[in-house]
């Protein structure tokens, strides 16, 4: 179990001054990530919020090597790092043990990165996968992407007359992720802190590939008070809208089970981004909505259940 | 060996830390000969077996970036899919070397030779080497390996040979000794690599208008560096070798009046045109172009100056409606640069059409018919279609 007493000791690889929102969801994600890290690492990220705010030259909040290519092929670029480093090490160039970390936006990983990270992940890379997930394409505006949930209004899936939000419903990533068989695949929350560190540790520890998909708050584009991202993180959870499991060679988990599962409107009612859910004449989506997470979390555990048994 | 064969047996002999590559035709026996190297443990490269060109440009990014040796080879389709990342990999100053086989860029998809697809990626900050046969193809690989690496110059390469006409076509080539290829392209030393987890640098950060156009000038200023700097690789190349090389070649330039201008493999072609109008008392030459970017814009005028007319021979359209990319690089060369020929363009063999000896001859009497009435009548020739 990770303790808090030790992890504040952590020299943080992504330091302070870095220029995200206040109350942004991404670095927290990304610093209890790094935590679990014992060795050194290499840093890739795709373009979008993350990479745009902390890079900013000639200044750089990232005190590990790190590199930015661009925004769909976060994964193939680590991947190429991570191969120099096997070349080198065989040679006896490099001696250290490295780690390698790509973090992408969900439109980097749902949307354009998704080939290049299959790829990646197929090919067995000792690489960790991080998507940091806000729902939408934020860097350039709050733009829909495959993980904006149904019904958001974003500015290319707004919240019109005629149309309310988003008509697609979000796309699992982390089942296409499990479905290459790869080492270790989970979904984290950072209002779960001790759950993501314990992941992220074993992302590293596993010979071969890992990707976590950790979802995080965006107060901008959700629109809701910027103090209340662990919250809102929390609530995604215990609604069961974000369930925290694990794949571990294939053995489905569930890592938190929510003591009473919450209504999803719980979640959606603080967020600008569903506020017109909630005008009349809406009645039936939110069931809607709210039939798609029961049916997805009966799933899950049925999924579950089936391997206990097994 | 085939071009082909030539290019993966440099590859073999450089031995490169990283190849990320993915099969194109004409390209695809590179990447299946480098395969079997790396299967029969022929070499110490990490062979990175990537879903996409695009893939494999940024994980050749990421391993030169690493501190690696990295390269990748492709065509085509290929190479526009690795678009955005070429301007990537210069602007980083990445050392990458990637040979291309020229193949005409789609639609319609075609898989044969035209320059359509290197052409279209002139302004990526890639130097660029044509090639005109087997033996350049490779010479040109180990050339490439240094002037990329060199620390004025610190740029990706292309190595450019033709489609099928050079890639597939069998021909004697002389090799180097392993030993001499060690020595010539030396050990690698990386100037900031990322696997230097004790100096950390980030790489590909934001860059915005207050340092983006000082980093695009030493871009250019490093391209221009490049020029001495392929000429003293030559020169040592030559030393080891006996084989030499340079911006450009003359061949029977020094009392003509016409030539002809032209990259790759149709220069061979066009050599046995001017010996045939040689034969017949014409006063006739030929340039072939090797580097293209840098454009040796003052040697080249130089060498061009004394002619009466000039045909510049495309393999490319550039669709500007006033001649492919080689004719308006030369004809802007040689503007300004006082007197000079007439000049005028062909563009020829796209998709792979053939060109024999007797249409160069066509173009080097249109030329000579020029010469004589003192006038361009007709800038842009499309040669050998049916219009
Ligand atoms: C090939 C390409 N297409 C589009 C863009 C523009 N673009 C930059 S970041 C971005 C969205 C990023 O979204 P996401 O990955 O979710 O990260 P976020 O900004 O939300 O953190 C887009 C569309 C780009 N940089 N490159
Ligand atoms: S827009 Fe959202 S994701 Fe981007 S930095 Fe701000 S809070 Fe973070
Ligand atoms: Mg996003």
């Amino acid at each position: 179990m990770a303790r808090l007493k030790d992890l504040i000791h952590k020299p943080e690889i992504l330091s302070p001054g870095h220029r995200m929102c206040p109350g942004c969801g991404a670095p927290i994600a990304v610093r209890q990530v790094l935590m679990a890290l014992d060795d050194p690492v290499v840093v890739c990220c795709a373009t979008g919020c993350l990479e745009v705010s902390t890079t900013i030259y000639p200044y750089t909040a990232w005190r590990s090597p790190f590199i930015h290519n661009a925004f769909e092929n976060a994964a193939a670029t680590i991947s190429g790092v991570e191969a120099a480093y096997l070349s080198l090490k065989k040679q006896g160039k490099v001696d250290k043990e490295i780690k390698f970390v790509a973090f992408g936006g969900d439109g980097g990983t749902y949307d354009i990165g998704l080939q290049s990270l299959s790829g990646a992940m197929e090919r067995g890379h000792n690489m960790v996968y991080v998507c940091y997930d806000n729902g939408a394409y934020m860097n350039t505006g709050i733009q829909r992407s495959s993980a904006t949930p149904r019904g958001a209004d974003t500015t290319t899936s707004p919240a019109g007359k005629v149309i309310p939000g988003k008509p697609a419903a979000r796309k699992d990533l982390t089942a296409i992720m499990a479905a290459h068989n790869i080492p270790y695949v989970a979904q984290a929350s950072p209002s779960h802190w001790n759950d993501l560190v314990e992941k992220a540790k074993k992302a590293f520890a596993v010979e071969g590939p890992a990707f976590l998909n950790i979802l995080a708050p965006c107060p901008r584009g959700w629109r809701y008070d910027a103090k209340d991202t662990i919250e809102m993180s929390r609530l995604a959870v215990d609604t069961c809208q974000w369930p925290l499991y694990e794949i571990e060679d294939g053995v489905l988990r569930i890592t938190y089970q929510p003591k009473e599962k919450k209504p999803l409107t719980d979640y959606l009612k603080p967020q600008g981004r569903f506020k017109h859910l909630f005008a009349k004449g809406n009645e039936q989506l939110l069931e809607e909505l709210q039939a798609e997470v029961d049916k997805r979390w009966e799933e899950l555990k049925q999924r579950a259940a089936c391997q206990e048994a097994k | 060996m085939t071009g082909n064969e030539a290019v993966a047996f440099a590859l073999k002999q450089i031995d490169p830390d990283v190849i990320a590559a993915y099969p194109i035709t004409p390209q695809t026996d590179i990447v299946q000969y480098f395969s079997s190297f790396v299967a029969d443990g022929a070499v110490k490269t990490e062979f990175v077996t990537v879903e996409s060109e695009h893939s494999a440009m940024s994980a050749t990014v990421g391993a030169a970036a690493a501190g690696a040796r990295a390269m990748t080879a492709t065509a085509a389709n290929g190479l526009a899919l690795m678009w955005e990342i070429l301007y990537i990999a210069a602007s980083n100053r990445l050392p990458i070397v990637m040979p291309v086989v020229n193949r005409a860029l789609s639609g319609p998809i075609n898989i044969h030779c035209d320059h359509s697809d290197t052409m279209g990626a002139r302004d990526s900050g890639w130097i660029q080497l044509y090639s005109e046969n087997a033996q350049e193809a490779y010479d040109n690989m180990f050339q490439a390996l240094r002037i990329a690496e060199h620390p004025d110059v610190l740029l990706p390469v292309m190595v450019c040979l033709d489609g099928f006409i050079i890639s597939h076509a069998l021909e004697n080539l002389v090799v180097n000794e392993d030993e001499l290829v060690k020595n010539f392209i030396g050990a690698y030393k990386p100037q900031y690599p990322l696997l230097d987890v004790d100096n950390p640098v980030t790489v590909g950060p934001i860059d915005m208008y207050d340092f983006y156009f000082e980093h695009k000038r030493q871009q250019s200023e490093a391209m221009k560096n490049a020029q001495e700097v392929i000429l003293a690789v030559a020169r040592e190349y030559e030393q080891k070798t006996g084989r030499s090389y340079g911006l450009f070649e003359e061949y029977r330039m020094d009392d003509a009046e016409v030539a002809v201008l032209v990259m790759s493999s149709a220069a061979g072609t066009a050599k046995a045109a001017v010996d045939e109008l040689r034969e017949q008392g014409h006063k006739v030459g030929l340039v072939k172009l090797r580097v293209f970017r840098p454009f040796p814009h003052e040697k080249l005028a130089g060498a061009l100056q004394h002619l009466k007319a000039l045909a510049v021979m495309d393999r490319a359209e550039s669709f500007s409606t006033m001649g492919g990319p080689l004719f308006n690089e030369v004809r802007s060369a040689l503007y300004g640069a006082g007197g000079g020929p007439l000049v005028r363009d062909f563009i020829f063999g796209l998709g792979g059409r053939d060109i024999g000896v007797a249409e160069i001859v066509e173009i080097f009497k249109k030329t000579l018919e020029t010469a004589a009435a003192g006038k361009v009548d007709e800038m842009v020739c499309y040669l050998g279609v049916r219009e």
